[in-house]
């Protein structure tokens, strides 16, 4: 059973010994609780921002490499320093990348092709893999002929299997 | 006298100088308080914990000071780093002593917390009301081993090199499955974990620096946390477990034992009610307990000087071991982990996301099961109580060694699918290989053993007693069986030149 409020108790229901819906001192507390709350959170979306690098300090993927006079068919040159093989064959010169696909071990040029010494994944001398854990053959990378016996090789671009390029 | 009031402050409760003021003297303590004033007779028994626990925290002491001496020479840059070394080694005064302590420090913590591990499991340590610490515990081990891997590369050395690049790769191998689904395009956790870890796409500068960060603040940070979790859940969850029987095991207390209740009580209803778990043992007053000061500090002391000793006399005799500077051109070959992660090296050669990510994560989450699933109560407290006692564990061995042997022996004897049909798909090899075939037949063997004896417990008995038999054979094939191209040895000594 309900008690109907006398029409001229308006001003009695404000009384402040009624009880508030929320009282005011929780409603602060809670605000401030939830407020500093939502700030941490944030906070540490930003801070999660941060270690994600966003320059990279890794040296330049294109570069350009002197041919050695006599390049033999089918044996790899490595230019000094880097992690790139390239061959000539009877169609043309063609850069394998030396890095396994495996677990980034730098391969090595053998009779039948690639072997990798971490965990022994061999490949074939076109790169693709013969036996062992790597998932994905070796990258054939982008290079173009600069001229006088000269290239231009581009680590950062995937070419498909088999491009070749003439170089006089 | 000043003096003697700055003394009079420090101990809250007066000089502890009987069994009264030691007690409140512990209790009062911010560092002591993580004991409880008063510690069973059961706990201090040897073979209750052979003091593992203690034994790996005295490791981890050893391995901050030690690390510490280490930081006011050693500069995180690379190249630079090993030089740094090289002063460690040969110039600075002991530098070489310290160096080396650190070094075995840091293996008898992973040892430790592996056998401490195993004599939780094998005493039933992980039930109720112990769930949640196996949870902290599974936390601190790999914690451990996350401090040891960024600590391997600090040296900067042709090892810790090819080791971190090995490492940075594998926490790239979700690869291995985005690839061979053709979205790495749009989701490639692989590449963000790489990149996080690296700070570049190469191991270079920012690694180092993102490593040695790793190993001098965060981690060891991390782990004083947990490890302060760990002993206080140790301490509020009852102490040591022990059997529900133990006190009338234990030889009886001495005449001069003052006895707690001199009359059988009358009213125990009230304490049951107020008691969390199962009924507390009627009459039983804590005359089987002994105060924790001096007793377990005495233990703790000696299990604390006995890593001293242990640390000291491995550093005389062995030196940690420094490679030549590192040559990001030049792998070496063989190129080996830390022993502690070269049974995950084993599986890695196989597939790199299941060895590397897969299977750890499945055994995290087994382990992490364990005490969820189990939750019988026969034999607790006792080592290898329970279905099938000491024989189950014996029969677990052995599968658990044939399995392993048995699945290397085809593997590096008849090779594996790439072998067999060079184009097979990657996705099949992924799923398909040693490594899951193992995890597989442990899991089948855990099965069974729940059905053979109607319990969880056979089944959580085989299923760890098969990841440590699993790891112990693969960490030593990897260490003493794989030689250049990570192929098969029966001896360093039959290795090709190269």
């Amino acid at each position: 059973m309900t008690v109907e409020p006398h029409p001229q108790s308006a001003a009695a229901k404000a009384s402040r010994l009624d009880t508030e819906p929320m009282p005011r001192r929780d409603f602060l507390g809670r605000a401030a609780l939830w407020s500093a709350a939502s700030a941490m959170f944030l906070a540490v979306l930003g801070i999660a921002r941060l270690p994600r690098a966003a320059v990279l300090p890794s040296p330049s993927k294109k570069y350009k490499v002197t041919l050695p006079a006599s390049l033999a068919e089918g044996v790899a040159f490595i230019p000094p320093g880097r992690s790139v093989a390239i061959v000539r064959d009877a169609d043309g010169i063609y850069a394998i990348s030396t890095v396994c696909t495996h677990l980034g071990c730098i391969v090595k040029q053998t009779k039948e092709g690639f072997e990798c010494p971490c965990h022994g994944s061999r490949f074939g001398g076109d790169g693709h893999v013969v036996r062992g854990p790597a998932p994905k053959p070796l990258s054939w990378l982008a290079l173009q002929d600069t001229g006088g016996g000269t290239i231009m090789i581009d680590e950062g671009k995937v070419v498909a299997a088999g491009t070749r390029v003439k170089v006089a | 006298m000043a003096p003697r009031r700055l003394l009079q402050t420090m101990f809250r409760s007066g000089p502890p100088r009987s069994d009264r003021s030691r007690s409140s003297f512990v209790f009062g303590n911010v560092f002591l308080h993580l004991h409880s004033v008063r510690v069973h007779r059961w706990t201090l028994r040897w073979s209750a914990t052979m003091g593992l626990g203690i034994l790996t925290v005295a490791a981890f002491v050893i391995a901050l000071v030690t690390g510490v001496l280490l930081m006011f020479y050693y500069k995180p840059y690379p190249d630079v780093a090993y030089l740094s070394m090289k002063d460690i080694h040969f110039v600075v005064p002991t530098g070489r002593f310290i160096r080396n302590i650190h070094r075995w420090a840091a293996n008898i913590m992973v040892v430790g917390v592996l056998l401490h591990m195993a004599r939780v499991f094998y005493t039933s340590a992980y039930r109720a009301p112990r769930e949640f610490n196996w949870i902290i515990g599974m936390g601190l081990l790999v914690v451990t081993l996350g401090l040891s891997f960024t600590g391997y590369l600090l040296p900067w050395d042709q090892l810790a090199y090819w080791a971190i690049t090995i490492g940075a790769n594998i926490a790239q191998s979700p690869r291995e499955v985005t690839d061979a689904l053709g979205i790495t395009q749009y989701f490639d956790p692989g590449g963000f974990q790489r990149l996080l870890l690296l700070g570049s796409d190469t191991v270079g500068e920012e690694a180092l620096i993102r490593f040695y960060l790793l190993h001098v603040m965060v981690l060891p940070m991390a782990l004083l946390a947990l490890l302060a979790v760990h002993m206080w859940r140790v301490r509020k969850d009852g102490g040591i477990v022990r059997p529900v029987d133990a006190d009338r095991r234990l030889a009886p207390v001495g005449a001069d034992t003052y006895p707690v209740f001199t009359q059988a009580p009358q009213k125990t209803y009230q304490l049951a009610a107020i008691v969390r778990g199962r009924t507390a043992e009627v009459g039983n007053g804590p005359e089987n307990t002994v105060p924790a000061m001096p007793h377990l500090f005495y233990a703790e002391a000696a299990v604390f000087m006995f890593t001293v000793l242990l640390c000291v006399v491995w550093a005389l005799f062995q030196d940690a071991p420094l490679k030549e500077l590192a040559n990001p051109n030049v792998p070496e070959n063989p190129a080996k982990a830390p022993w502690y992660f070269l049974g995950l090296q084993e599986l890695v050669a196989f597939s790199a996301f299941m060895g590397g990510v897969g299977i750890p994560g499945i055994v995290l989450l087994g382990l992490g099961l364990i005490p969820f699933v189990e939750r019988e109560h026969e034999g607790t407290g006792d080592w290898f109580g329970g279905p099938g006692g000491k024989r189950l564990v014996i029969q677990s061995i052995v599968y658990g060694l044939a399995a392993v042997i048995a699945v290397e022996a085809f593997a590096i004897h008849f090779g594996w699918i790439r072998q067999w049909w060079t184009a097979a798909p990657q996705l099949l090899i992924t799923a398909i290989n040693p490594g899951t075939v193992l995890t597989a037949l442990y899991a089948a063997y855990s099965i069974a053993m729940i059905r053979r004896y109607n319990s969880t417990r056979a089944g959580a008995v085989g299923l760890f007693t098969c990841f440590l038999c699993g790891f112990i054979v693969l960490t030593i094939v990897g260490t003493h069986f794989r030689g250049p191209n990570w192929e098969f040895y029966w001896s360093p000594a039959f290795w090709p030149e190269h």
